[in-house]
């Protein structure tokens, strides 16, 4: 086999290079790399390439199919607009993680067996979160430290899969999953946690937002849409994707609506976007599987043009929040027209990329008959556009003026984004590209003129719905509690409920066995002979039922004792007792 | 922020009410438009015959934006806390 080069090879000595090179080197140097990997990846021929051997497997590195060189397209095509609009940074910290990542990224793509398949899953948990350390706030470490943990969880949840998995057949081949089990449920909880499904999916709108403002568009393409690749990969067709799906979609369409900072909006119409892939994948059939891939291309390119947006708003105002922003247009409208058309594209607006691959997913689900997938999909498209394609554009750059005059973003900001935009127009008007290199040859046409009519009226009375209902969409200064309450409020009540039971557990043994008891005891053994005595007094009185005596003679007990008038001494007696307790404790 | 510590210019046109007044005409008018054609051409039905109503996508689209909103509200109520509510 002839080994051509393996893109994340470029990606990984791209990020020691970075360490060597002046600014300007490095500013060519990211550029470059992932041009380079695109080229590379145009001339992948299929395959397995790349063979290595680990603990007598057989492990490949690079696997060359349409599936996976269509994830290597877009990945290498976003890496480069995503560095474009990076290129004033000047930390090769930042950089090398993001180089890193995102070669990472791709090797859990490329590769062809379940064992490289985890280290590239983790080697992508643990650079992602330096993103977010990055930004070098409090928020954004702790953030980034529920972030790692939960993807070590999911890790974890793989690599136990993984093993059970090679256990139970005896091979690492990564293909479709057909065994229900113990194994495969413990991988596909793995894929979904980096998928964000409910219910560990909090992750993403906890930790995405909190990352640097070129950090945070990276993270958006990579993580969720390598788990997505990996769900095509091993759990095309499982049904259970589908209810998952939608649930994710209409889930982040509501979260969305609540939220108040633009990139967690951002972040929570990722899960919804994610949902319809997801949903693709649980119906499974070639229509299906292609349109997940076709929107997960088109979505990554619009979500990074979005992330982008809104990140150049923050790096020039440093607000994200929408009740701090507003009026924007007047002195970015260039930056609001790039958002703009990264928010009609996810609302898969006709002449946009989203509508040339979103309405495959449906139609797929359509042609098998699934009322209730076409329903609530139908549903959520239109929710995408209220939360997505209105909402953000509308709050952060019309809405109340709140007196920001910032200005335009620097000029490789404003060139990624009309790059990504230009994507977006050029797959909405033109698909075929994208269709060439869809896994399964697609018969789809999206501009039927009653296709087109009923997208349109769909978007815009959903429009007219935010409009008259805008007064109920009022901006409040408010976060909304998602499943990290768990881990984040629920954490802290187990430690005070803990802290609470345990301690005052240990403080009432405390009294009892280390003050109570031992004070007993020093007190009788200062002077066991006159206490031994007074007891005897004391229970022949009670037994006798005459207690005049009993004052008396404990007097003469203490007087005596005083005198120190006993035969014998206070040691004997110890010895005399504790002979006798043992002979109890022996003979009886 | 701005390196070079110029004015930017400022536009305007969305805040003079008279711009505003022609966009809502416009939006409405587009809204009719779009419903128009459904009265004249033979429209095809997926799941039921509803679907074949002259405005049924802008009834669903309007719908479910309305309990979209209807139904985030309330639970807004349940979810929504103060902004350093994980702080304390």
């Amino acid at each position: 086999m002839t080994a051509s080069l393996h893109p994340s090879l470029l990606f990984l000595a791209g990020a020691l290079l970075l360490w060597v090179l002046p600014l300007l080197g490095r500013k060519i140097l990211i550029l470059l790399v992932p041009a380079t990997a695109f080229l590379v990846i145009t001339q992948l021929t299929p395959g397995t390439y790349y063979g290595y051997e680990l603990f007598g497997f057989d492990l490949n590195l690079l696997r060359v199919d349409k599936l996976s060189k269509a994830f290597g397209y877009v990945f290498t095509i976003n890496a480069f607009a995503c560095f474009l609009f990076a290129l004033h940074l000047k930390s090769r910290y930042e950089h090398t993680a993001a180089l890193v990542y995102i070669g990472a990224a791709l090797g859990a793509v490329f590769a062809a067996d379940l064992i490289s398949l985890y280290l590239f899953w983790e080697v992508m948990a643990i650079t992602s979160t330096f993103l977010v350390l990055a930004r070098k706030t409090e928020k954004a470490y702790r953030a980034a430290f529920r972030y790692v943990m939960v993807h070590i969880f999911g890790g974890l949840c793989l690599l136990a899969g993984i093993l059970l998995q090679v256990n139970a057949t005896g091979s690492v081949a990564f293909d479709g999953f057909s065994l229900q089990g113990l194994p495969t449920y413990l991988i596909l909880i793995g894929f979904l946690i980096n998928a964000a499904a409910p219910p560990i999916s909090a992750w993403l709108a906890d930790a995405y937002p909190e990352a640097t403002v070129t950090g945070g568009v990276i993270m958006t393409a990579y993580t969720t849409k390598t788990a997505v690749y990996t769900l095509i990969r091993g759990f095309a067709g499982w049904e259970i994707l589908i209810a998952v799906g939608c649930f994710m979609a209409i889930y982040g369409i509501i979260y969305a609506i609540l939220e108040n900072d633009m990139r967690r909006i951002l972040a929570y119409s990722i899960m919804n976007q994610v949902g319809f892939m997801i949903c693709g994948i649980g119906i499974g059939t070639a229509l299906a599987i292609s349109g997940a891939v076709a929107h997960a291309f088109a979505h990554i390119i619009y979500k990074a043009l979005l992330w982008m947006s809104a990140g150049a708003v923050l790096y020039l105002t440093g607000k994200s929040k929408c009740t701090d922003l507003g009026g924007l247009y007047k002195t970015m409208p260039l930056t609001m027209i790039f958002g703009t058309v990264g928010a009609l594209a996810i609302s898969s607006f006709p002449f946009l990329s989203g509508y040339t691959s979103k309405p495959m997913i449906i139609e797929a689900g359509i042609h098998e008959g699934f009322f209730w997938v076409w329903l609530i999909l139908e549903i959520a498209s239109a929710g995408v556009f209220l939360h997505a394609g209105i909402k953000f554009p509308y709050f952060v750059f019309f809405a109340k003026d709140n007196g920001l005059r910032p200005g335009e973003p620097p000029k490789h900001m404003l060139l990624a984004m009309a790059f990504l935009a230009f994507i977006c127009i050029f797959l909405g008007v033109y698909p075929q590209p994208l269709y060439d290199i869809l896994p399964y040859p697609v018969d789809f046409h999206a501009y039927g003129f009653e296709h087109t009519l009923n997208q349109f009226q769909l978007l815009m009375f959903s429009a007219l719905a935010f409009f008259l209902l805008l007064p109920l969409l009022k901006r409040t200064r408010t976060i909304s509690i998602d499943t990290d309450w768990f881990y984040r409020k629920g954490g802290r009540l187990f430690f005070s409920g803990c802290d609470k039971i345990f301690n005052s557990l240990n403080d009432f043994g405390d009294r009892i066995f280390a003050q109570k008891v031992p004070s007993l005891l020093n007190r009788f053994f200062l002077d066991p002979s006159r206490y031994v005595q007074k007891y005897v007094v004391q229970l022949m009185a009670e037994v006798s039922g005459d207690d005049k005596q009993v004052d008396r003679r404990n007097k003469e007990i203490d007087h005596r004792t005083k005198a120190l008038a006993y035969p014998i001494g206070g040691s004997v007696f110890l010895a005399v007792l504790f002979v006798a307790v043992m002979s109890l404790l022996y003979f009886n | 922020m701005d390196p070079e510590n110029k004015k930017p210019e400022v536009w305007t046109w969305f805040d003079h009410a008279q711009n505003i007044k022609r966009l809502k005409i416009g939006f409405y008018i587009v809204l009719v438009l779009l419903v128009i054609p459904d009265f004249f051409i033979h429209k095809h039905s997926l799941f039921s015959p509803v679907e074949a109503w002259p405005g049924f996508y802008a009834f669903v689209g309007f719908a479910s934006c309305v309990v979209i909103i209807l139904v985030s509200k309330l639970l807004g109520f349940v979810l929504k806390r103060k902004e350093d509510y994980y702080d304390s």
